[in-house]
């Protein structure tokens, strides 16, 4: 296998240029999507290579290429639909949460929705309240849709041409922050089931289970506590739905302690739900109440050092992880 | 006779002091008096100068993501000297020049694109609302804030600015739905610039117009150059005499061109000709109020080069301003966050530790554990 490696933009981009050029029914649309090369340089070439019949630049108007991009996956096609951000797709809140989910149950299993959704997700790029969202505390509260949310540079590429392929609407979540990360990425055709959690790093004390952007945290944490003689197993979920409970629950047998970090507010969120999950799959295994590390429960700051301290960052997921382990 | 015209009408466009000095008296006269025409050019220089300072501020890392102004700010400024200070200025992100004229001090702009709340923190007697990044929300808000104004029986009317990429949310058209419907008094302000970042206006309004769009909402609409201040301000006394006399909305679509990038996050050069940056760089609104003034004596090199001086001065004392001022703490956090902060947010404020901030919740009455 060769080391290859290539920016996590890039590995998405080849995972869609590859899907396209295996699949006509897959295109590309959303804003500055074409001429721009994407807002965060995503699809760049894709223009030149497959044409503005294939890469659609889109009107401002997310409610409108949500809603249409739905009607052309109705007929069989299957669009890619970027959101600049996805804090945009608010906009399109009706046709993402309440059509595309549900359009296969609601015509009796007449009109499939093989549609993906991607674009940038979290914070840490000091956008400021509105432009911050973290999608995956609201949208993975809804029933229909799968949600990818990778960490790292492979998995972009492997997740998302599962989602390409999936005849379910997914939502796949990329962070911006990431995308100039580099690491190996198979050439060929790459594919990374969903609901399959990944372990990054082995320990024996606690576990760590988080997905996407916050993963990095985790690790940079687990390297810290691991100067303290802590040894920690970081788990990265990869997908949120579905969602690999029987990982995690492999792990907190074998360390009893566990902690759940999540970039989305507490209040109802991946991060609380996954605890809920754990405690009820292993309850006579833990030492401790799962503890979770969420971002804190305020509109997202702008200033930067607000933004950093808001964040679940390495030092508060340290300080966690003692607690969890009951070290002072 | 089976087919008659249903409906028909024109779309007019206002121009009076053209690119080439030309100076239509009839409709100019008396427009702007000539000290209001100094001190408004006198704004223009500011919101330019400005424009060129935060660039570099960016550029050397001390501000974050910030759009320029440059080419526009007859627009914004026209309206804000025709509006009364308690009419409400509801804009998006590219009418410094406007919101300067309107008193917002100009470090608060800076502040925004800093990277800092604070910058939205505006005095409530100016009569403004937060720049408003998220495409074409203000839009509905300067209408509902019309309605309300219109629910209390004042006289005080909206002045919405959106771009012509915006025209293509759903807001937009909700918006210009509900006020000519419910008879709101707005004036809706499109900046047509030509470009929504990299996208051509025709991938937003195939029409000839963005100006006839109001037409299909029964709402009275005039088109204008945009970088001709007199025109700007002709437009804005029809727009708000309506509004005021009629309780009806008004549409005006400025022709204007950015000469600069998008934001400092864009380069334009991908994606446009430079003659066409050309093009509009001599239709710079700017010149032509100044070389207006000089045709009517009230302005020469002399006085150019004395508001230079001034201008350089003041952009550098306003820098020093925004800077100057102390990075928020985490208190910060929980500011205006509700009207009345609720138990379970005082708790995590006091004490910095709860469930979502990492801490053990058994913890949480013990603020020693701080
Ligand atoms: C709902 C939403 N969608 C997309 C964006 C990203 N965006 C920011 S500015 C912009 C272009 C706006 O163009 P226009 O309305 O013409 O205003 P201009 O920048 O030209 O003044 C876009 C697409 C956003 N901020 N909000
Ligand atoms: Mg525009």
């Amino acid at each position: 296998m060769s080391e290859r490696t290539l920016e996590f933009r890039d590995a998405l981009r080849e995972a869609m240029s590859q899907e396209m050029r295996a699949n006509k029914r897959v295109f590309l649309l959303g804003e500055e999507v074409a001429e721009y090369d994407g807002a965060y340089k995503v699809s760049r070439g894709m223009l030149e290579e497959f044409g503005p019949q294939r890469i659609i630049d889109t009107p401002i108007s997310e409610s409108g290429f949500a809603g249409m991009a739905i009607g052309a996956a109705m007929m069989g096609l299957r669009p890619i639909v970027e959101f600049m951000s996805w804090s945009f797709s608010l906009v399109a809140a009706d046709p993402i949460l309440n059509n595309a989910p549900k359009m296969l149950y609601m015509s009796g299993g007449q009109f499939g929705c093989p549609i993906v959704f991607r674009g940038n997700d979290g914070a840490g790029g000091q956008l400021g309240s509105t432009h911050s969202w973290c999608v995956e505390g609201m949208y993975s509260n809804v029933p229909g849709l799968k949600m990818a949310i990778p960490a790292f540079a492979d998995d972009a590429k492997g997740l998302l041409t599962t989602a390409i392929r999936d005849d379910d609407p997914v939502f796949f979540l990329e962070s911006e922050r990431l995308l100039a990360l580099k690491g190996h990425v198979p050439e060929g055709e790459h594919l990374v089931p969903f609901g399959q959690a990944l372990v990054r790093r082995s320990g024996d004390d606690v576990t760590i289970v988080s997905f996407g952007r916050p993963v990095h945290f985790c690790l940079e944490a687990a390297e810290a506590l691991e100067a303290e003689g802590i040894s920690c197993e970081v788990i990265d979920g990869r997908t949120i739905r579905p969602l690999d409970l029987d990982t995690i629950v492999r792990s907190v047998k074998k360390t009893n302690a566990c902690v759940v970090v999540d970039q989305s507010w507490s209040f109802g969120s991946p991060g609380s739900e996954i605890a809920a999950q754990i405690h009820q799959a292993c309850f006579d295994d833990l030492d401790n109440h799962v503890m979770r590390v969420h971002s804190a429960d305020v509109p997202t700051p702008y200033a930067w050092n607000l933004e950093q301290e808001y964040l679940p960052n390495a030092r508060r997921i340290a300080e966690a992880v003692r607690s969890a382990l009951y070290v002072a | 006779m089976p087919i008659t015209t249903a409906f028909q009408t024109e779309i007019q466009r206002v121009s009076i002091l053209d690119e080439h000095g030309q100076f239509d008296a009839e409709l100019g006269d008396g427009l702007i008096s000539n000290d209001d025409l100094v001190r408004l050019y006198e704004d223009m220089a500011l919101c330019r100068k400005l424009d060129e300072v935060a660039f570099k501020l960016q550029r050397s890392g001390r501000m974050g993501t910030y759009p320029q102004n440059m080419g526009q700010e007859a627009t914004s400024l026209g309206a804000a000297y025709v509006l009364n200070q308690d009419d409400w200025l509801v804009t998006c992100y590219r009418e410094n020049c406007g919101l300067f004229h309107r008193g917002l001090p100009p470090e608060k702009i800076l502040l925004h694109w800093m990277g800092d709340e604070r910058g939205n923190h505006i005095d409530p007697e100016l009569c403004v609302t937060p720049i408003a990044v998220p495409i074409g929300t203000q839009m509905l808000h300067a209408t509902g804030l019309a309605w309300a104004s219109k629910y209390r029986n004042e006289s005080r009317i909206a002045c919405t600015f959106f771009g012509d990429g915006a025209t293509s949310e759903g807001d937009f058209h909700e918006a210009m739905n509900f006020a000519a419907n419910l008879d709101i008094p707005v004036v809706f302000f499109c900046q047509n610039n030509h470009w929504a970042i990299s996208v051509p206006g025709h991938i937003q309004c195939s029409a000839p117009t963005v100006a006839q769009r109001a037409l299909a909402y029964g709402m009275d609409t005039i088109q204008c150059d945009g970088n001709d201040l007199f025109a700007v301000v002709h437009c804005m006394k029809t727009a708000t005499e309506h509004a005021r006399k009629e309780g009806r909305p008004f549409f005006i679509e400025g022709v204007t061109y950015r000469l600069g990038d998008h934001t400092t996050a864009d380069d334009a050069r991908r994606y446009r000709d430079q003659d066409e940056v050309d093009l509009w760089t001599e239709r710079d609104p700017i010149v032509r109020i100044r070389e207006h003034m000089k045709s009517l004596k009230i302005w020469d090199d002399s006085k150019e080069a004395q508001l230079a001086e001034r201008v350089e001065e003041e952009t550098s004392a306003i820098v020093q301003r925004a800077e100057g001022i102390e990075a928020p703490n985490d208190d910060d956090f929980f500011t205006s966050m509700y009207a009345d902060l609720p138990a379970d947010l005082r708790r995590q404020m006091d004490t910095r530790r709860t469930s979502s901030i990492g801490e053990d919740p058994s913890q949480i009455e013990n603020p020693q554990t701080a």
